[in-house]
């Protein structure tokens, strides 16, 4: 059990919005991803208000290698907020160097821990792809881009078999639109970083 | 028509898993009224039965869905249904007729907070003296608590095993998390899953005593219509079926219907033990509060505190022999559910004074985290 000679690895990932966003599909893609494509222990546990749109929600997905006896969140390695209210009520169980991923246009402002902020326009890019309702899986392609939490492969086998039939191909698109934007983003970073090292030495 | 059983790796809910075990076991009908959180058991039988050619009914409430699982199974079919807490109370009068008529089925409780309609969607572990205890009369019961959509899949099969073996409803006790919580679930090759079916008569029709009890107490079971002489009725009867209206008729009745169950405990009952070998402070858990207390295990080993966690995967009949046991070696008991302190009556009362029992529970509507577990076991090994 958790005395064994191997390392543990564990994340504990927290994905928060409201109600019609499809929050718990995307902790169903990413729990299904872990288990199934990358051979993981994972569990997702949801909360959601009685009605079923517009009340703030959320899904908690852990990841080991080990099994997992207490399937919440204590302290999150990753934060994915989706809307205002959601981060309101999470941004406190994000851990010190916690990782905290943004709809730059849902939370107007947030700030970041040790493991850095990066925000995305997920619904906006959405919205341009003509769905606004595959916000949720364009910001699923940026976490994984991000956070390599979980293997690129497994997350398109696991968002093609989790969304409707006759979707998957603009579903796959919104995904890469969301990495591909994840990837420029940290190319970005590191550019700059590179920048500031040259120019401090 | 698809397989009933979907061999392979999944990522499922505990309620979806119920379901498929269901129809692992051969279950074929399925009657019920939606609740949260037990309603994506139904979804998913009404999607699934009518691919293996099973029926599913919604029916206008949860005394009609009882009635109508019993029906099924007179006529031979394995039936289930599924609630939750105002549900479950509908329940509780079928059910006894249920028990009366020894007919095997299979009820399924995912908890959530009560009393009455409580919090629909959030968990809890309050109705388990209501699982024993809940309908009238004096009556045996066997009740199940998953811990994982994995154990829920294998125990719903269990389940109908027992229902099928000993004639009488098998409830399965889950709760919200357990139900809505998503893991991996693999389900065997049908020729792994062992699966029982009810004692079936021999011989002359016309002869046959419905309530006529085999070697293991259990009477052999005739399906309705199948020209075997049937009478099936909640009034004290005897082997025939027949109503008699005495006190001896009624203490022979009652003695069979709890006695093939207390004959066959160490055939019923299953625990498990998890570092208890040597452990001072045993805690005692079932359902998602034993999630909860694996992980405060760990954490107290970890500080050098010698506990262990007995886990009911069986709550009723009770692990009386097991408790007892564990109380004669061990400095403190510590009992862990989701409410104000159900089985941990149980367990004071078993323990005797042999050892002090102590509580970790609330009301619902949250889980117990393991720190607040692991602040009781540190109390508990200053004692």
């Amino acid at each position: 059990m958790d005395d064994s000679p191997t390392a543990k690895f564990k994340k504990e990932i927290l994905i928060t919005g409201l109600g019609g966003q499809g929050i718990i599909l995307a902790g169903q893609v990413l729990g299904t991803a872990a288990c199934i494509a990358d051979h993981l222990e994972s569990t997702l546990t949801q909360s959601y208000g009685p009605e079923a749109r517009g009340g703030a929600c959320s899904a908690q997905v852990i990841i080991s290698n080990k099994q997992i006896h207490y399937p919440y969140v204590r302290s999150a390695d990753i934060i994915v907020c989706m809307s205002q209210s959601g981060y309101d009520k999470y941004r406190h169980m994000l851990a010190d160097d916690g990782i905290l991923i943004i709809d730059q246009d849902m939370v107007r402002s947030a700030e970041g821990a040790g493991g850095g902020l990066f925000p995305i326009p997920a619904t906006r890019i959405a919205e341009e792809l003509g769905r606004k309702m595959m916000a949720n899986i364009v910001m699923l392609g940026f976490v994984t881009s991000v956070t390599g939490v979980a293997s690129l492969q497994g997350m398109l086998s696991s968002v093609s078999d989790s969304v409707p039939k006759g979707t998957q191909s603009t579903n796959i698109a919104a995904f890469n639109k969301g990495y591909d934007f994840g990837q420029a983003l940290l190319k970005a970073r590191q550019k700059k970083a590179a920048a500031k090292k040259g120019a401090d030495s | 028509m698809k397989p009933a059983v979907l061999t392979g790796e999944h990522f499922l809910t505990g309620d979806s898993a119920c379901a498929e075990g269901a129809l692992a076991a051969g279950c074929r009908f399925f009657a019920g009224y939606p609740i949260t959180p037990a309603t994506e058991i139904a979804e998913h039988m009404s999607k699934r039965l009518p691919e293996v050619g099973g029926v599913f009914i919604q029916m206008e409430d949860e005394m009609a869905a009882m009635a109508a699982v019993l029906g099924a199974s007179c006529a031979g079919a394995k039936g289930m249904t599924a609630t939750s807490g105002p549900g479950f109370s509908l329940m509780m009068e079928n059910l006894g007729l249920g028990i009366a008529m020894e007919t095997p089925c299979v009820v399924v409780n995912v908890q959530r907070a009560g009393p009455s309609t409580g919090l629909p969607t959030l968990g809890a572990q309050g109705d388990m003296m209501q699982a024993r205890w809940g309908s009238h009369g004096h009556y045996e019961i066997i009740a199940l608590a998953p811990a994982s959509p994995q154990e829920i899949f294998f125990q719903t099969i269990t389940a109908f095993n027992l229902s099928e073996t000993y004639r009488l409803p098998v409830l399965i006790m889950a709760d919200e998390v357990v139900g809505h919580l998503s893991e991996r679930v693999l389900i065997p090759d049908p020729s792994k899953i062992r699966l029982e079916s009810r004692p079936r008569p021999k011989g002359r029709k016309d002869r046959f005593r419905p309530f006529h009890p085999g070697a293991n107490g259990v009477a052999p079971m005739a399906n309705a219509g199948e020209g075997y002489m049937v009478h099936f009725t909640g009034l004290t009867h005897d082997e025939r079926g027949y109503p008699v209206m005495t006190a001896e008729a009624h203490t022979e009745m009652v003695s069979r219907i709890t006695g093939k169950i207390r004959a066959n405990l160490d055939k019923i009952i299953q625990v498990e033990e998890y570092r208890l070998e040597d452990a001072d402070v045993a805690l005692i858990s079932y359902g998602i509060s034993s999630r909860s207390s694996y992980s405060a295990v760990d954490e107290a080993r970890a500080r050098g505190i010698k506990a262990g966690l007995l886990r009911l995967i069986t709550v009723w009949p009770f692990p009386e022999e097991k408790i007892r046991e564990l109380a004669g070696r061990v400095k403190c008991l510590i009992t862990v559910e989701l409410n104000l302190g159900q089985i941990h009556l149980e367990v004071q009362r078993c323990a005797a004074g042999m050892a002090p029992a102590l509580l970790v529970g609330h009301a619902g509507g949250t889980v117990i985290t393991p720190a607040r577990i692991l602040e009781e076991i540190c109390g508990a090994s200053r004692q």
